[in-house]
């Protein structure tokens, strides 16, 4: 069975979708992140799926059901690089997926990331040493 | 045994011409501003011809049939053109109509028994009736191809997508917000997210007449789509009376920035982008303290 891979990036995981997701291959994905999550205790999760062309409701609600999920975990979801055609799908489907973040690119994605994490823990005791 | 009218009608293509020419020049409907006398003759001249040509076959009883797809064709095009040009329905129909009349003199001058002149003319004018419902049914055709065309421009054209900032778009909205047109307006915002990176779009809705509950929906779905891309969406324009049925048709528009104008529109963005705006010799002063 095919896998989509998941990668580790210090404290982020990164998740490239570059085929179209059947229902089996993203309930491996959820799975696999959430497990990946906890095993790395990450802090946030970064999907990329800019070579999605096709979605239907159920990759909708896999894709809102990781957010939950990850954020019981204490990780940020970001979903990153969706095609103007697939934004159009899931809003005419009537997925307006409020409990996901989106970014344009990857590296939007990253600042999204990047930001929420120092919101939450605004400076970490060594940086606050350097200030001093 | 053919009929009399088509036995000489053929022969005498130039003497109805010129007198059908005399009718139309004389008419008061006539519209030298829209079209020169020298394309009027050559319109006619094409289209007696064609009618001649079935004349002379002498087979009046139905418009239809292959015979008759030359002078139908040549209406068509007759018609259709001055559809474009902007003649009014009554005179083209009068173009044809009065080619009744030159017939009709040019039978009477040629035909001496009131019998037989009775009964061509007739003949041939329920013939040219028939040709005048083709004119006026090519010209309606005409005028909705005009339309539909004008339909498809203005929905075009009136959707611009215009990047206000490096990374905020603006996207003034005039008209009539129905679904076609949202799609339009939501398809051509998102390839341009793509396209310039943005993150912000600024939807202005001032050219909107009226906001019911469908075209806030429209809108509620354009903002949730620019949203799925990444990018923030702020809602501008909005005037009194619209904030009014809003309310009334218990819209929520809770979860979308709204604001009054596109000026504190275009501020909020900047505030979201962290850039700042201020007169030019103001930073020295502050650099100066």
């Amino acid at each position: 069975m095919d896998k989509i891979p998941i990668l580790k990036m210090g404290q982020y995981l990164l998740v490239t979708v570059q085929v179209d997701l059947y229902d089996r291959l993203a309930l491996g994905l959820e799975s696999d992140l959430v497990n990946m999550i906890r095993k790395h205790s990450s802090r946030g999760v970064l999907i990329d799926i800019s070579a999605v062309n096709i979605v239907d409701s159920f990759m909708g609600r896999i894709l809102g059901n990781i957010a939950q999920m990850s954020k019981i975990l204490d990780a940020h979801t970001v979903v990153v690089g969706m095609q103007p055609a697939v934004a159009i799908t899931l809003i005419e489907l009537g997925l307006p997926m409020t409990g996901v973040h989106t970014a344009l690119n990857v590296e939007k994605g990253m600042d999204l990331l990047r930001e929420q994490l120092l919101a939450q823990e605004p400076l970490t005791p060594e940086e606050d040493d350097d200030y001093q | 045994m053919k009929s009399l009218a088509a036995q000489f009608l053929p022969k005498k293509h130039d003497e109805i011409l010129n007198v059908w020419m005399n009718q139309q020049l004389l008419h008061e409907g006539l519209r030298e501003d829209l079209m020169p006398n020298d394309d009027l003759r050559k319109d006619s001249d094409e289209l007696l011809k064609a009618i001649l040509e079935v004349i002379k076959k002498d087979n009046f009883s139905d418009v239809n049939p292959d015979e008759f797809e030359k002078v139908n064709e040549v209406l068509a095009g007759i018609s259709t053109s001055r559809a474009m040009n902007g003649f009014s329905p009554r005179e083209t129909a009068l173009f044809v109509i009065s080619l009744k009349e030159g017939l009709r003199i040019v039978l009477e001058k040629n035909i001496e028994d009131p019998k037989a002149l009775y009964d061509e003319f007739v003949r041939i004018s329920t013939f040219l009736d028939k040709l005048s419902l083709v004119t006026f049914e090519t010209f309606i055709k005409g005028r909705e191809e005009v339309i539909l065309r004008q339909t498809s421009e203005i929905s075009e054209i009136s959707t611009p997508v215009i990047q206000v900032w490096d990374g905020i778009l603006a996207l003034p909205i005039i008209g009539t917000l129905d679904s076609s047109r949202t799609q339009i307006v939501m398809e051509s915002l998102l390839v341009k997210i793509v396209e310039t990176e943005s993150t912000i779009a600024i939807l202005d809705i001032s050219g909107v007449p009226a906001v019911d509950s469908l075209v806030a929906q429209h809108l509620i779905k354009t903002v949730s789509a620019t949203r799925l891309m990444g990018a923030e969406c702020i809602i501008s324009g909005i005037r009194p009376e619209i904030a009014q049925t809003i309310v009334h048709l218990g819209i929520d528009l809770s979860g979308i920035n709204t604001k009054a104008s596109l000026a504190h529109a275009l501020k909020f963005a900047f505030n979201l982008k962290r850039l700042e705006v201020r007169k030019a010799g103001e930073f020295k002063k502050i650099a100066a303290e």
